[in-house]
């Protein structure tokens, strides 16, 4: 079983599938904190939601307004279930704090992909493969 | 390295003082572990954006809300411009709904002792830190006029960051509280005569776009009005999330002079005039006050408006903060400017109203303002002196 370790960004344990981009996710504008799917023009993910996944990308960008994004999708029941990035931008950190998400960073990404099922323990930052 | 926490930090962490700043000290140690600081360390005053509603929506309000049931600020705080006139919005023609959902955003701030300033200005109204002191600051002009004209120390906080730092009295000590990081990276000689607000602006502009980061030293500005230089805060934080400069014999910071060396030439800044300047704009809105607008400056655009009409189809906005938009009416110059048909708007400006269809062209002195016209309200864009604009509105 492949494992990954990084660092805890804000603690929690869950178990999902991935959602996989190489592109960088701003939250605010870019992401629509009523469903959950990705609305930035020409992104990887445009059209696609992320809501109940472990979403895998490297970092925010944009509006620190995107912490309230995160907010608002876990209180509509569209968050995702955690956050996996490379580095994670504080926007993102802040985001999954007050929301209460599980999330952890540096990890190498590319090692990961779309569908796997995954064992996230943010409190030791650790990612379990279970199935590819 | 890992972060040290002060007896009083962990109290705050572990819950004994509530559950909002819990809250808070996770935000601010999660943070200081990103960044690898060391320590926290106390700030002394606090700016908090994130105050529109037309920004927040509901569930940054519903966040506000749970943080009010037992947050309360240590240390002074103020506050963003709101999406209105929190007395005036109906002559504005903000809606009903609109104005109850903003007036519940600042009644949450107010519950939480935040000083409900609503301004992007907060160093003309009394929130004031003195060079060198420790701040955090959210409002990427005022966060770049505290460090670089003032010689304070913050980072670019956001909204809950800030909100953290307000209700714990900390921050995280990472990135511009520390000196090393406070160094001038690339030289920029300055060959234009820079007149007024708006050239400050296009010097923004291009320097914003150019720098990527680097800290720039400015040389070649003989002088610079607080006016201009709020001008140009906000021009370089919008085009190159500038935090921080230096400009030689006006600001304050000790830096060594960097080698690398760029020129801005008066072509340079007709190119940005270029850019932000929007073919066939048709100007039905004027603006200015973005930043809010100083009381100096409220008292030339009034003595500007004295006697004259804004004509039919313009709307003229001059936004400010209330002390600023109080002591205007002491003066009799918010009479001056209401009477000749414009606006002396308070609480809010132009990029953070809910001002979308409302207008097709924007003229402003801000770069700053071109940018969200044209970002968030799909308006076109002219800049010009403040003078222009005036004209631009009577004629």
């Amino acid at each position: 079983m492949k494992k990954l370790t990084g660092r805890k960004i804000f603690k929690g344990k869950t178990e999902g599938q991935i959602l996989y981009t190489t592109e960088d996710i701003s939250f605010y504008g870019g992401c629509d904190p009523e469903t959950g799917e990705i609305v930035e023009k020409g992104h990887q993910l445009e059209g696609v939601s992320i809501a109940g996944k472990v979403l895998v990308f490297p970092t925010g960008k944009g509006s620190t307004v995107g912490s309230y994004v995160l907010y608002a999708l876990s209180k509509a029941g569209k968050a995702p279930l955690a956050i996996i990035n490379k580095a994670t931008d504080p926007v993102v950190a802040v985001g999954c704090i007050i929301s209460e998400i599980p999330a952890i960073d540096q990890i190498d990404i590319e090692k990961l992909q779309n569908d796997q099922k995954v064992e996230v323990d943010a409190d030791k930052g650790v990612i379990r493969v279970i199935e590819d | 390295m890992t972060l040290e926490l002060t007896a009083e930090d962990k109290k705050m962490l572990y819950g004994d003082y509530g559950k909002a700043t819990q809250k808070a000290m996770e935000i601010i140690t999660t943070l200081g572990e990103i960044y690898g600081a060391r320590q926290l360390i106390p700030v002394s005053s606090v700016q908090i954006a994130g105050v529109s509603y037309h920004n927040l929506g509901e569930a940054g309000l519903e966040y506000l809300d749970e943080m009010a049931q037992d947050g309360t600020t240590r240390v002074l705080t103020t506050l963003n411009p709101a999406g209105m006139d929190l007395v005036e919005w109906k002559k504005h023609g903000i809606s009903a709904d609109f104005a109850e959902n903003q007036q519940r955003v600042v009644d949450a701030f107010a519950k939480m002792g935040v000083v409900t300033t609503c301004t992007c200005t907060p160093y003309l109204i009394g929130n004031l830190p003195h060079y060198g002191e420790h701040i955090a600051w959210a409002e990427s002009s005022a966060v770049c006029f505290a460090n670089s004209v003032i010689g304070a120390r913050t980072n670019r906080e956001g909204g809950p960051s800030a909100l953290a730092a307000a209700l714990t009295g900390r921050t995280a000590e990472y990135g511009l509280h520390l000196e090393e990081n406070r160094q001038a990276e690339v030289k920029y000689v300055i060959q234009p005569e820079l007149k007024n607000t708006d050239d400050f602006g296009l010097l923004g502009y291009v320097i914003g776009n150019r720098t990527r980061k680097a800290i720039p030293y400015i040389t070649g500005v003989p002088n610079a009005t607080t006016n201009e230089l709020k001008s140009f805060c906000a021009s370089v934080a919008t085009y190159g999330g500038v935090a921080i400069f230096h400009m030689e014999n006006i600001t304050p910071n000790n830096t060594l002079v960097p080698n690398s060396t760029e020129t801005v030439t008066q072509d340079d800044l007709d190119e940005a005039r270029q850019k932000l300047d929007d073919e066939a704009a048709d100007i039905d809105f004027i603006s200015v006050g973005c930043p809010h607008a100083s009381i100096e400056e409220i008292r030339q655009i009034a003595s500007m408006l004295k006697g004259k009409k804004v004509a039919e189809g313009k709307t003229v906005w001059i936004t400010t903060a209330k002390p600023t938009k109080d002591l205007a009416m002491k003066m009799g110059y918010y009479d001056l400017i209401e009477q000749a048909g414009a606006f002396l708007v308070s609480d809010a400006c132009c990029a953070v109203a809910p001002l979308k269809g409302k207008f097709s062209g924007l003229m402003t002195d801000s770069a700053k303002a071109c940018f969200y016209a044209r970002g968030k309200n799909d308006f076109k864009t002219e800049i010009r002196t403040v003078e222009e604009c005036i004209k631009e509105a009577v004629s």
